[in-house]
């Protein structure tokens, strides 16, 4: 009478999600968050996504054709644009084209593929692609753009491409007078030279309550983040529990010495705590699941972010530290496996 | 130097008792190992294994005397789940044990049977019933279709029948999987 | 009648198109006679009844035609008078689509009753256990679409004393509508039922769980419980949710007590009973009359006239769509019980039995078959709607595995296969698939345990009996050996002493064969 399945098991009813849609949305979140660094770091920004998504998704059809999967199929799913992108989110506006083109294949055929694919992969790819090029290539990688709130403007499309295609500086300038360190980046080095953080303070860097220009792309990230759990397609757990447990103890050594610590909300604000809380550490595949797990999964990302940070040998600590708890992550869920209905059989009668 | 050996000589005495200690309280209370074999095997006493039956074969196995491969009715899920309790590698069934066959009941024509009892007395689970002269029968529920009955019968009345599925026995399939059986989708 | 509120939340959960007012807005229809009835002998849970009428006899209506063959089974009977054409094997509503056991049954047309036992008009001073008995007797079963034994179910004894009744009122699935229209037109005999039911379990109170999107069925109810004199029992309307009409989950909202898991609900002190089984039980117990009909919503884009149907047991479905305004241009496919637990039937011949809710015929674009599935994400969707709260995306990756011990570590066996997990979640994987596959094969396992269990002590038992008469024969052999060898000694000696220590001897060795023989493993 009909050729469907009738093997096929209830429900027969499906609803509205589907992984294109969460990856739409989480795409969706990172707009405005995206377009706030294009506006402080200048076009850099853009050429990287433009170059991350389109390396990640080349990697995901070849990887997915040499596997004999089908192609267009899983490419709608939009994971390879959203792991290009975040990952591209996380590079310096300049650098070096191949670089950029490396981390991102890197990230979805080494990270990704190579576990199985999408729902498979132990560890967060982009995070992967980024570790490796800062191991790699650490001098690239630390050359950020000072905001254009301090270089008076940021560099041109014709500049920005000319120097990410050659990998050189324009004509008559050296590297240095165009780079800067990031915020973090200058707060350890300064750091370590027994600076305080008073004096640190007048660098033209440091902005109201983060690094400048850094405070606002985190503001907009935060916008996004704020959409994406409004729309269900992360939960709260992480974001708070990361972020609340960066500023707990943050707060706490900034209390016993200010002058070595910075205020809390610079951690925040400066480099890639937002993004990473709402968009990195959230990704499902690679983070806990139980809602408790979620919740200690998140607070000791934030505790990792703050020791590298502090005492680590690398400026940023977002990376690392979601890489570390991935490992984690299947223990933290064996652990917390909530109390399922029936367990307490309360018995109040 | 006295006080290192001290500390060493110490630590070891500590261990030691703490191991002693959890062996006597953590100790498990296991079966011996043939019994957990044979609770493995699938107790069709076929004897197709080489052994007289599914004990035997267990205790072959337990004393090393035997592969964890040779029970055919118990097929490859019978020798992983045995691979698993001994802490042995897998291997593979052999030949003949290899292809499995449908679980079946044995079935007497009771047209034809002569009523000889010789099938009666080859059955290892007395799952045949009949007298001298008169017509057997075998008791489905107890049969476990190890084929013994076969071979004695004069007359060949005896039939194997494949076990039916019914809807209290039916089994939802495995979904199908889904990336193995679209190629270039 | 104080105006009880909801005891407290479920977690999970969804909000879904109801799909009612496509068959609730008309009355119930009482269907006719098919030109054959055929009945199955497992329309419930547990042991299948053992027919009692042979090929050819005639039968009345209500007449047993088959008895329950065990504790947890149910009669079956005729629900018209007729004559038994056949019994043997026909397609019957399952997932399976296998065929099963059946009776034939041809209408005669006059629809003769059968001499019914009197009801119990003092069922109030009547015992309990009686009435319990008449329950068995008239075949009833849950008739939410579950069918476990109504007698069984009410009979609590050994366990711990029941306070509360609930009535599971709920119908929260799609399109079923079943229950609503019943509340509607026959509130009072529920109402009888309802307080039959609390003598037989000497339950205290009653709550009647109905979803808020039924107010019309609440108010009949509370219509029908004013002309009572009942004041223990109340109407509750409870959010609409689906699932809170499972049983676990009504019962929390209900009471807020949480049924343990593998417990009974009996454990918090409360039994559930589906409406229509207490109005099944008031017709049993005041009128001597069996479960022979049940009312099935017949509803979908696929037929012309949705509604909600009286349905004699054993009329093929086809004879029920007809009646339904017949199949439309948008017949598809038939699905028994709703969207979300009903199955995909094979056979449309397949008849209606006591577990048929719903006969719903969608449309090809009113439940479109699932997008094709992807890899799961881990995003966790599953386990925030899933009422039992358990982990559905663990207990697909061990299910799908076949690692049939981790599985039930997850506690498979507390997924009620709402299907909310497989609903939600946005890689569209058919997860309730993967459970059932996992329960049917652990279920398999544990029968092939069984039976290889069986096996063994039979084996045994054999062993030991073959090892016996070995024995036996070898001390038999030895004795004429040995009586051969004392011919010659004993010619010297006195016969008489020699004749009398041989009858001592036999004595003993009898003795002796019998206290082996009773020892022996009764096996013979
Ligand atoms: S809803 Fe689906 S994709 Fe999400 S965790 Fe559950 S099974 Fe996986
Ligand atoms: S089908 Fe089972 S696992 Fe899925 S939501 Fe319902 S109870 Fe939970």
């Amino acid at each position: 009478m009909n050729a469907l399945d009738v093997n096929s098991s209830s429900p027969h009813l499906s609803g509205p999600h589907s992984v294109t849609r969460v990856m739409g949305l989480v795409l969706v979140a990172l707009l405005p968050g995206t377009l706030a660094m294009q506006w402080y770091f200048g076009w850099g920004v853009i050429i990287n996504i433009t170059l991350a998504v389109s390396s990640a998704v080349l990697a995901e059809a070849a990887v997915l054709a040499l596997r004999g999967r089908p192609v267009s199929h899983t490419l709608i799913d939009l994971s390879a644009v959203v792991t290009g992108w975040l990952l591209a989110l996380a590079l310096p506006p300049l650098l070096p084209w191949w670089q950029t083109v490396l981390g991102s294949t890197f990230a979805i055929v080494v990270a990704k593929q190579l576990y199985g694919g999408i729902g498979f992969n132990p560890f967060n790819p982009a995070m992967a692609g980024y570790v490796l090029l800062l191991v790699s290539f650490p001098v690239t990688m630390t050359r950020w753009l000072p905001p254009d709130v301090i270089s008076g403007a940021a560099p041109t499309l014709t500049e920005s491409l000319h120097m990410i295609f050659s990998g050189m500086p324009p004509d008559g300038q050296t590297w240095d007078a165009i780079s800067r360190a990031t915020p973090l980046d200058l707060m350890r080095t300064e750091l370590a030279q027994n600076r305080m953080i008073s004096e640190i303070r007048a660098s033209p860097l440091w902005g109201d309550y983060g690094g400048r220009g850094w405070e606002w792309v985190g503001n907009w990230f935060l916008l996004g983040g704020l959409f994406i759990i409004w729309r269900r397609v992360i939960s709260w757990r992480i974001p708070v529990a990361m972020l609340g447990s960066l500023l707990l103890v943050a707060g706490l050594f900034w209390a016993i010495d200010p002058e070595t610590h910075p205020f809390p909300a610079f951690h925040l604000f400066s480099g890639g705590a937002i993004l990473g809380a709402f968009f990195i550490a959230t990704d499902p595949v690679s983070a806990a699941t139980t809602p408790r797990g979620q919740l200690v999964y998140g607070a000791l990302v934030g505790v990792f972010v703050f020791v590298i940070r502090s005492w680590g040998g690398y400026p940023d600590a977002v990376a690392f530290s979601v890489l570390l708890m991935n490992m984690a992550a299947p223990t933290i869920d064996y652990y917390t496996q909530p109390r399922i209905f029936g367990q307490r059989g309360r018995d109040d009668a | 130097m006295i006080t290192a050996i001290f500390t060493i000589a110490g630590l070891a005495t500590l261990f030691g008792l703490l191991l002693g200690y959890s062996a006597i309280r953590f100790r498990v209370e296991g079966d011996p190992i043939a019994d957990q074999i044979d609770a493995l095997l699938p107790q069709t006493q076929c004897g197709q294994c080489g052994f007289a039956g599914c004990r035997p074969y267990a205790e072959a196995i337990a004393g090393g005397g035997a592969e964890i491969n040779r029970c055919p009715p118990g097929g490859e899920s019978t020798m992983i789940a045995l691979a698993e309790l001994l802490g042995r590698d897998p291997v593979p069934l052999e030949d003949e044990a290899a292809a499995e066959k449908p679980k079946s009941v044995a079935f007497i024509v009771e047209e034809e049977c002569i009523g000889c009892t010789l099938c009666i007395q080859a059955c290892p689970v007395d799952a045949i019933v009949g007298a001298a002269k008169q017509m057997h029968t075998v008791i489905a529920d107890e049969c476990t279709g190890c084929e013994l009955c076969l071979p004695p019968c004069p007359v060949e009345c005896i039939h194997m029948h494949p076990i039916e599925v019914t809807p209290q026995t039916w089994r939802w399939p495995h979904p199908p999987t889904p990336g193995r059986e679209v190629v270039n989708g | 009648m104080a105006d009880t509120g909801v005891a407290a939340r479920i977690h999970g959960g969804l909000h879904l198109d109801e799909h009612k007012q496509e068959s609730n807005a008309t009355a119930i229809r009482t269907l006719g006679l098919p030109t054959r009835l055929v009945l199955p002998m497992h329309q419930h849970i547990g042991e299948p009844a053992e027919p009692l009428v042979r090929v050819g006899e005639t039968v009345l209506k209500g007449q047993m035609i088959a008895r329950a063959s065990d504790y947890v089974s149910a009669p079956v009977h005729a629900p018209t008078s007729g004559r038994v054409t056949a019994i043997g094997e026909y397609p019957v509503p399952h997932p399976s689509g296998l065929h099963d056991l059946c009776i034939v049954l041809e209408p005669d047309g006059e629809d003769r009753w059968d001499t019914l036992p009197p009801g119990f008009p003092d069922w109030r001073s009547t015992d309990p256990a009686e009435m319990r008995e008449r329950i068995r007797w008239a075949g009833i079963v849950g008739l939410g679409g579950a069918a476990f034994p109504t007698a069984v179910k009410v009979n609590t004894s050994g366990q711990r004393r029941i306070e509360t009744l609930i009535i599971n009122a709920a119908e929260c699935e799609p399109y079923i509508t079943c229950d609503d229209r019943l509340m509607r037109e026959q509130a009072a005999d529920i109402v009888d039922g309802i307080a039959i039911l609390r003598h037989v379990l000497g339950a205290e109170r009653c709550l009647i769980g109905i979803e808020d999107n039924k107010p019309e069925a609440a108010e009949a109810l509370r219509a029908a419980l004013g002309a009572t004199v009942d004041a223990a029992t109340d109407v509750v309307e409870v959010p609409t949710l689906y699932p809170s009409g499972g049983e676990r989950q009504l019962i929390m909202l209900l009471t807020g007590r949480e049924v343990p898991s593998h417990g009974l609900p009996a454990a918090v002190g409360v039994v559930c009973q589906n409406v229509a089984t207490a109005a099944a039980v008031a017709d049993a117990v005041l009128r001597g009359r069996p479960l022979i009909d049940r009312i099935v919503t017949v509803t979908g884009r696929g037929v012309v006239q949705p509604g909600n149907f009286r349905v004699r047991f054993g009329t093929p479905a086809p004879f029920v769509i007809d009646a339904a305004g017949g199949r439309s241009t948008d017949y598809h496919r038939l699905i028994l019980g709703g969207p979300m637990m009903g199955f995909s039937l094979h056979d449309h011949q397949v008849p209606v039995t006591k577990a048929s809710n719903c006969l719903l015929a969608p449309a090809a674009d009113e439940l479109p078959p699932s997008p094709t599935e992807r890899p799961c994400i881990r995003c966790g969707e599953c386990a925030r709607v899933c009422p039992a709260q358990l982990l559905p995306q663990q207990l697909y990756w061990q299910a799908r595995a076949q690692d049939f011990d981790k599985v039930q570590d997850y506690h498979l066996f507390d997924c009620i296969e709402c299907g909310c997990c497989a609903y939600v979640c946005p890689a569209h994987i058919p997860l309730v698939h993967y459970y059932r596959f996992a329960k049917t094969a652990i279920w398999a396992h544990e029968r092939d345990r069984d039976k290889s269990d069986l096996a063994r002590r039979r084996h045994e038992a054999r062993q030991a009996r073959l090892e016996r008469l070995e024995a036996e024969r070898k001390a038999r052999l030895r004795q004429k050996k040995e009586a051969l060898e004392q011919q010659p000694s004993a010619a010297g000696k006195d016969p008489k002493r020699a004749a009398i220590e041989a009858a001592m001897q036999r004595v003993a060795a009898k003795k002796a064969a019998q206290l082996d023989a009773g020892q022996a493993p009764n096996d013979e």
